[in-house]
């Protein structure tokens, strides 16, 4: 098989002020209220966090675009593999945000069983998950399945070796895998010219034999697109698809970090005029399918969920000691109730 | 042992349908010790997988197997050449059931050939157990006999969890015994009475056994010596561990590994916080030294030996 190395050029829909075939006033609507509900995740978040509500918090401000735009490519039978990047991605499959928020508290309510959403867990390993994503398609292949899965993975998870070791794996065995790179220039405070010697990032996709696609991550359109084209090809038993989402990290790592040391702030600046939501917002008011009290009911609403969701997480008693034990196995060993009975007596013991 | 655990094979993936083997070289080799031969012809190549050279690559794509309702047994094709997949175990194999709230589950196995003794090159010869061990979330079983090695196996295939299953290349062809036809399972967590005795008890597994069985038969006429097997590691078979040394009281641990933070370690400590005041004399380990895995032509003097064994035995007999 022959593969052309990644395309050199950004696709782009927005800018060109192009329209998606098979895309009406609905579905670009959805998508709208998806992009608003994780920016407004992840903009609480942040305001949680400060407020000592959550713990430390992996920000993804103006990367709502990657991630809503993709997840709307998909069916709902389709796996979607997060990094902590995309920490919230589950709300688009209807995980609430309370166990989103749980997780981000360091509480076990945050725990989901995967099966319920078709939705893995968050992978913290840079990359990691790629492999269980090549794995998760490769087996819903063999069984006949029709799904697809999608990985995603930052810029500076494509210079560890499990990206490496999946991507080969996924396309050795026509796996219908989308691995989607958001390449936001930085690891932390790696620049990407220090991850890798290749023009881009897509280039790295030729030597597994997979093609690889580049698009502008701030467009949502742009990214539905891409990833549209990714799953028909997958399904359609073409393999992997890498999916190249270039942006520039316009917030900080995490709520530990401070890029101002290391970024380009003009660059920051100039990012955050073209922000993703607004950019596809301003789209949307030219084709006459937003006015200003829909952007106000969309994002009313999706406050009005972050609101329950940490009313709901804030409400959730405490775990109980049992579940350090609780769930390392399936099936415990003996000594786990051993444990746990003599962990209840001191604890019991303190407490009188 | 090695037709055994061929045995299993044929025997679990005709049982159950989802149960498919993959790793470097095990389908149209067979794999390099013949372990999954006839797998690929019988059961088709999407059932015995010949994978790429990775090893975390093997292991982090059997956790997306096991989300795909797969139950993958991956073989590592020597036991430091599983030193990659360990990234995998650690940081996802032995949490993922625990991270989805007990809502999915990953029995998935791990099986190599492990341990020193066989005049190979470099890194043919170690015996990772500890690692294994201290991985929370996992199980871990060495079998020693031809029997145990198909019903371990069959066990670790069946189980609901990730298993590691550790076969002792030394023995794969030396040990030539009866093995149960069709479905054969032996539970984990079982330890194995090798030889009955009221003097002192060995304590092994692995290709250490036979050796320590070698060790009581030369010692016969001077103590009875007991030899127990422990078969899994993890969950360890605490009760019979305990049982032999309140009968003998005295304990020699024989493990092929390095000695620091070694099994051993914890079977010593187990006894010391358990059996203390059973034992006739101090718990005893006879292993191997905290070195690289030696060249071969030297391996035999890290090796424990039926003499360094002996040795152990009697100063702790005249204690």
């Amino acid at each position: 098989m022959k593969v052309a190395p990644g395309e050199p050029d950004l696709r782009r829909v927005i800018d060109e002020e192009r329209e998606v075939e098979g895309l009406g006033e609905q579905e670009l609507l959805d998508l709208y209220r998806s992009l608003v509900l994780l920016r407004t995740y992840d903009e609480r978040s942040l305001v949680y966090h400060r407020q000592g509500r959550i713990g430390t918090y992996a920000i993804f401000w103006n990367h709502e675009a990657m991630q809503a735009g993709s997840v709307h490519a998909l069916a709902d039978e389709d796996w979607i593999f997060p990094s902590y990047r995309e920490s919230a991605i589950g709300l688009l499959r209807g995980i609430p945000a309370s166990t989103i928020l749980h997780w981000w508290r360091g509480h076990p309510a945050g725990w989901w069983n995967p099966a319920d959403y078709n939705v893995a867990s968050i992978a913290v390993p840079i990359a990691s998950q790629v492999p269980h994503a090549a794995g998760l398609a490769w087996g819903k292949k063999l069984h006949g399945e029709t799904a697809a899965a999608i990985v995603y993975f930052g810029d500076g998870a494509t210079s560890e070796g499990a990206f490496h070791e999946g991507a080969n794996f996924a396309a050795v065995m026509d796996a219908p895998l989308i691995l989607f790179c958001n390449n936001n220039q930085w690891a932390i405070s790696t620049p990407v010219e220090a991850q890798t010697r290749a023009e881009t990032l897509a280039a790295k996709a030729a030597g597994y034999g997979i093609p690889a696609l580049r698009v502008d991550g701030g467009d949502v359109l742009a990214v539905y697109e891409a990833t549209r084209e990714a799953v028909e090809r997958g399904r359609a038993g073409g393999g992997p698809t890498f999916i190249e989402a270039l942006s520039y990290r316009a917030a900080p790592h995490a709520t530990a970090d401070d890029p101002r040391v290391y970024i380009d702030l003009e660059k920051v600046e100039a990012e955050k005029q073209n922000e993703c939501v607004g950019r596809y917002e301003r789209y949307l008011r030219r084709l006459g399918f937003l006015d200003d009290a829909r952007v106000d009911e969309v994002k009313t609403e999706a406050l009005e969920t972050m609101k329950r969701g940490i009313a709901e997480a804030e409400a959730e008693p405490d775990p109980d000691v049992g579940l350090v034990f609780e769930h390392a196995y399936a099936n415990p060993p003996a000594s786990f109730a051993r444990d746990l009975a003599e962990l209840r007596r001191v604890l019991g013991g303190e407490r009188g | 042992m090695v037709e055994a655990i061929n045995d299993a094979f044929h025997v679990e993936l005709a049982r159950d349908d989802s149960v498919m083997v993959m790793g470097e070289d095990v389908g149209r080799a067979g794999g390099v010790f013949r372990a999954t031969a006839g797998l690929r012809e019988r059961f088709g190549e999407n059932r015995c997988v010949d994978t790429p050279l990775a090893e975390a690559g093997i292991l982090g794509t059997a956790v997306g197997l096991c989300m795909a309702g797969w139950r993958p047994v991956c073989e590592m094709q020597y036991d430091a050449f599983s030193y990659p997949c360990l990234d995998q175990l650690i940081t996802h194999v032995g949490r993922y059931h625990w991270r989805t709230g007990g809502g999915m589950e990953f029995p998935l196995v791990v099986r190599m050939p492990y341990g020193g003794g066989v005049r190979a090159p470099e890194l043919h010869d170690d015996s990772p157990e500890t690692y294994y061990v201290h991985t929370p979330g996992v199980k871990v079983a060495i079998p020693s006999t031809p029997a145990d090695a198909k019903g371990l196996l069959a066990a670790a295939i069946r189980d609901p969890d990730p298993v590691v299953v550790l076969e002792p290349k030394l023995i794969y062809r030396t040990e030539r015994a009866e093995v149960p036809d069709g479905e054969h399972v032996v539970p984990l967590g079982k330890a194995r009475l090798a030889r009955e005795g009221s003097d002192l008890t060995l304590v092994a597994y692995g290709a250490m056994v036979p050796l320590c069985e070698r060790v009581a038969e030369a010692l016969a006429g001077e103590a009875s010596v007991e030899v127990l097997d422990l078969r899994t590691l993890k969950p360890l078979d605490e009760d019979s561990l305990l049982a032999s040394a309140a009968k003998t009281g005295r304990v020699v641990i024989v493990q092929e590994a390095p000695r620091t933070a070694g099994f051993g370690a914890e079977v010593a400590a187990i006894l010391a916080e358990k059996a203390i005041l059973d034992l006739q004399g101090p718990v005893l380990r006879v292993t191997g030294y905290d070195v690289p895995y030696p060249y071969w032509k030297v391996e035999d003097a890290y090796m424990p030996s039926v003499a360094r064994v002996l040795d152990a035995a009697r100063r702790l007999l005249a204690f």
